[in-house]
């Protein structure tokens, strides 16, 4: 395998992350709806950490997607 | 891509200082149309009338929510940075929208600068900088007590140590590369995608029914997922932001 092709494929395996990322996050937002029904009054006092929990849980899905960019153009 | 690509508008070549251009980019022209149309949103709305009109309503209603944030994250001692973070909030805000205009309809591209790192590096090391400053300048060298949370027992303070040494001084590489990867990757998604109609189009009219139009449908709801996610990217920016300085005001 030349060099050129272990890239792309390197940059193909990034995209999990992407997808990775997407179950954290939906995992953020559904865990939030959950007991946000069960707790109606309390969910608005807890908004900014439901937004701390998804952009933590974004960023990660974000490098994977820095990482493919870097092989793709960079590496 | 094209439109990332940054293009000296004027002063091309001899502008330069220590050896780097200094030219007026087209990412310098759009930082500036953002922040005139920030300062024409402020300017209407701050006309003081005593009942207020619809503008003035949607400023306070800006204001309030970044008053509310900083009250509920940092507490009291957070009044003073309510200035800092709405200016940061609302410029990213309307960066992010401006980027997102049509404006390619009638010729002009618009260009998106939050989707460089350029760009927001220096908004979060700002954050970042406002963080160390206020640290040292309220607590002293007792501002390393950051690093050490409370009841960290004694043989495990110089892991804990190094760990919340290096979660902290990841945050502004952290704070800068959520905003512009999550704008470039929004707007790699929306021309791949028009790509698509293109390509598609021109290979056919059964390609193009097929597939150019279910990705032109995609693109119309891309589209209005871009715009929530510019003004959620502005938000955790402001959030993290006002956490940050929560630690620097009342060191955890």
């Amino acid at each position: 395998m030349d060099a050129e092709a272990a890239k792309l494929i390197g940059a193909g395996l990034a995209a999990i992350g992407a997808g990775m990322a997407a179950l954290g996050v939906g995992n953020v937002f559904g865990s939030f709806l959950e007991s946000a029904l069960r707790n109606p009054g309390a969910a608005d006092g807890q908004q900014g950490r439901l937004f701390i929990g998804f952009a933590a849980a974004e960023l990660l899905g974000l490098l994977a997607f820095v990482v493919s960019m870097i092989l793709i153009f960079v590496a | 891509m094209h439109q990332f690509a940054i293009e000296p508008m004027f002063g091309t070549d001899h502008w330069a200082i220590g050896g780097y251009n200094i030219a007026f980019t087209n990412s310098a022209l759009w930082m500036v149309l953002a922040a005139v149309v920030l300062w024409g949103f402020m300017f209407f709305g701050m006309r003081r009338q005593l009942v207020p009109g619809r503008w003035q309503m949607a400023v306070e209603t800006m204001t309030n929510f970044i008053d509310d944030l900083l009250r509920s994250s940092v507490g009291p001692g957070g009044k003073p940075y309510v200035p800092y973070v709405f200016s940061l909030f609302m410029f990213i805000l309307v960066a992010n929208l401006l980027g997102m205009l049509p404006l390619g309809l009638i010729g002009v591209h618009p260009f998106t600068f939050t989707s460089h790192f350029t760009a927001t590096g220096v908004l979060a090391i700002m954050s970042f900088s406002i963080v160390l400053i206020v640290g040292f300048w309220k607590h002293g060298l007792h501002f390393f007590a950051l690093f050490v949370p409370h009841g960290t027992p004694v043989p495990m303070i110089p892991f804990i140590f190094l760990i919340e040494l290096v979660s902290f001084m990841v945050r502004p590489f952290s704070l800068g590369l959520r905003l512009f990867v999550a704008m470039t990757a929004g707007h790699v998604l929306l021309k791949v995608l028009a790509g698509f109609v293109i390509n598609s189009a021109n290979a056919g009219a059964g390609f193009g029914l097929t597939v150019g139009l279910s990705s032109f449908a995609l693109m119309i709801g891309i589209s209005a997922l871009e715009v929530l996610v510019a003004v959620i990217q502005a938000y955790v920016f402001a959030l993290l932001t006002s956490l940050y300085i929560n630690d620097a005001v009342n060191l955890h």
